[in-house]
C-alpha cells in the first residue's frame, strides 16, 4: 500500500500580521508616554479649570515654581496648626527669603550681563499651585518675581475633562 | 563526486529565529503598558504683571475697572463674590462663578474688536489672603472665557492682575 508521504505536516503558524500588531502596540504606548512627568511634582494638585488648554508650543524661556504646604497631612491631622508653604525650584525647596536670592542669581544668569531683557526673550514664570495653597501665598510669590523684575507669569491648571 | 545535499542549489536556506524576537517585543510590549497613564493636560493663564514703580503715570486705564473681590472663611473656602462691590448671588462657589460669568457676559454684550470691553477689559482680582489658591483659578477661568455648547471657548475678558497688597480680609 502506497502511504501518502506527508500525513503529518508541522502546522506552523504565520507569526508576521501578530508582530506586525505588536509592533504597533509598541509604537503606540511608546509616543503617548509622558516623560515631562519628570519635572512634575506628584505632590502637588492642581486646580482643574476647562480652559486650562495646553499650549500650541512650548514656552522655551521660562522658570517653574511649584507652590504647595509642605506640612499638609500633618494640618490635616490636626498634628501642626500653622501650614508651612515651601516653593520648589529646580528641584529644591526654598521659603521665600531663599527663593529670592535664588532667582536674583537665576535672573543674571539667564539675561546677561547687562541685565536687559529683550521683550522677545522675556522669561516666563510658570507658577504650579497646589489647590489648597493660601491664595495670598501665591500673591506673594508673584510680588517677589516681580521684585527680581520677571513680568510674565502663567499659573498652571490641570485640564477639568468633561464626559 | 558527492555532492551536499544542501549545496545541490548552491544556498542554505535561512530560517529566522522568531522565538526570542516575539519573547523581546512582549516584555517591551508589557513594559509600556504597565507604565501607561493617562495625564490629564495641563495648560496655562498668562498674566502680564508689571511691577508698578511709584514714578509711572498709568496711563493705561481700562474703560471700566472690574475688581472682583473674593471673601473667605476662616478654613478658606470662597463665602462671597463681588463684582465692582456688588455681590454675586447664589450660595455655592459654583452659583457665584455662573452669576460673575453672566454678569461679565452681560457687560462685554457680544462686542469684541478693538476699544470694547473685552479687548480693553482688565479684572483685577482682590482675594482673601487666606483663600484657597483653587477658588483664583476657578473665578479666573469664569471671566476669561466660556465653553460653548458645542466645546469651542467664547472669550470673555482674558487681562487679568491681582490687586496690590492682596492682604484683604
Amino acid at each position: 500500500m502506497k502511504i501518502k508521504k506527508n500525513t503529518r505536516e508541522i502546522a506552523e503558524g504565520d507569526l508576521t500580521p501578530m508582530i506586525d500588531m505588536t509592533f504597533q502596540l509598541i509604537a503606540f504606548f511608546m509616543v503617548l508616554i509622558n516623560f515631562t512627568q519628570a519635572e512634575q511634582d506628584q505632590r502637588i494638585k492642581l486646580p482643574l479649570s476647562e480652559l486650562a488648554k495646553p499650549p500650541e508650543a512650548p514656552l522655551e524661556n521660562a522658570v517653574t515654581l511649584q507652590i504647595f504646604i509642605d506640612n499638609k497631612e500633618k494640618v490635616a491631622k490636626g498634628i501642626d496648626k500653622e501650614e508651612i508653604t515651601v516653593v520648589r525650584f529646580d528641584g529644591d525647596d526654598y521659603n521665600f527669603v531663599d527663593l529670592k536670592k535664588r532667582l536674583i542669581v537665576e535672573r543674571q544668569a539667564r539675561s546677561g550681563p547687562n541685565d536687559e531683557a529683550d521683550a522677545e526673550n522675556e522669561i516666563t514664570v510658570i507658577i504650579r499651585g497646589d489647590m489648597d495653597v493660601q491664595a495670598g501665598k501665591v500673591q506673594e510669590l508673584i510680588k517677589l518675581c516681580q521684585d527680581v523684575k520677571f513680568e510674565k507669569f502663567a499659573l498652571r491648571a490641570k485640564q477639568e475633562v468633561k464626559y | 563526486m558527492k555532492i551536499r545535499k544542501n549545496e545541490v542549489h548552491g544556498r542554505e536556506k535561512i530560517e529566522l529565529q522568531m522565538t526570542p524576537m516575539i519573547d523581546i517585543v512582549f516584555q517591551l510590549l508589557v513594559f509600556f503598558i504597565m507604565t501607561f497613564k493617562i495625564v490629564a493636560m495641563e495648560g496655562d493663564f498668562n498674566i502680564k504683571m508689571p511691577q508698578a514703580s511709584a514714578g509711572q503715570a498709568t496711563t493705561e486705564v481700562p474703560p471700566i475697572p472690574l475688581v472682583v473681590k473674593l471673601n473667605a472663611s476662616d478654613s478658606g473656602k470662597l463665602t462671597s463674590v463681588l463684582l465692582n462691590g456688588r455681590a454675586m448671588p447664589g450660595n455655592s462657589d459654583l452659583d457665584f462663578m455662573r452669576a460673575l460669568q453672566k454678569k461679565i457676559i452681560d457687560l462685554i454684550d457680544g462686542k469684541s474688536g478693538p476699544g470694547s470691553l473685552q479687548e480693553e477689559g482688565e479684572i483685577e482680582i482682590d482675594a482673601a489672603s487666606h483663600l484657597k489658591y483653587h477658588y483664583v483659578i476657578q473665578t479666573i477661568t469664569a471671566v476669561t472665557g466660556k465653553v460653548g455648547e458645542d466645546g469651542k471657548i467664547i472669550k470673555l475678558i482674558e487681562k487679568i492682575k491681582f490687586s496690590p497688597g492682596g492682604e484683604a480680609g
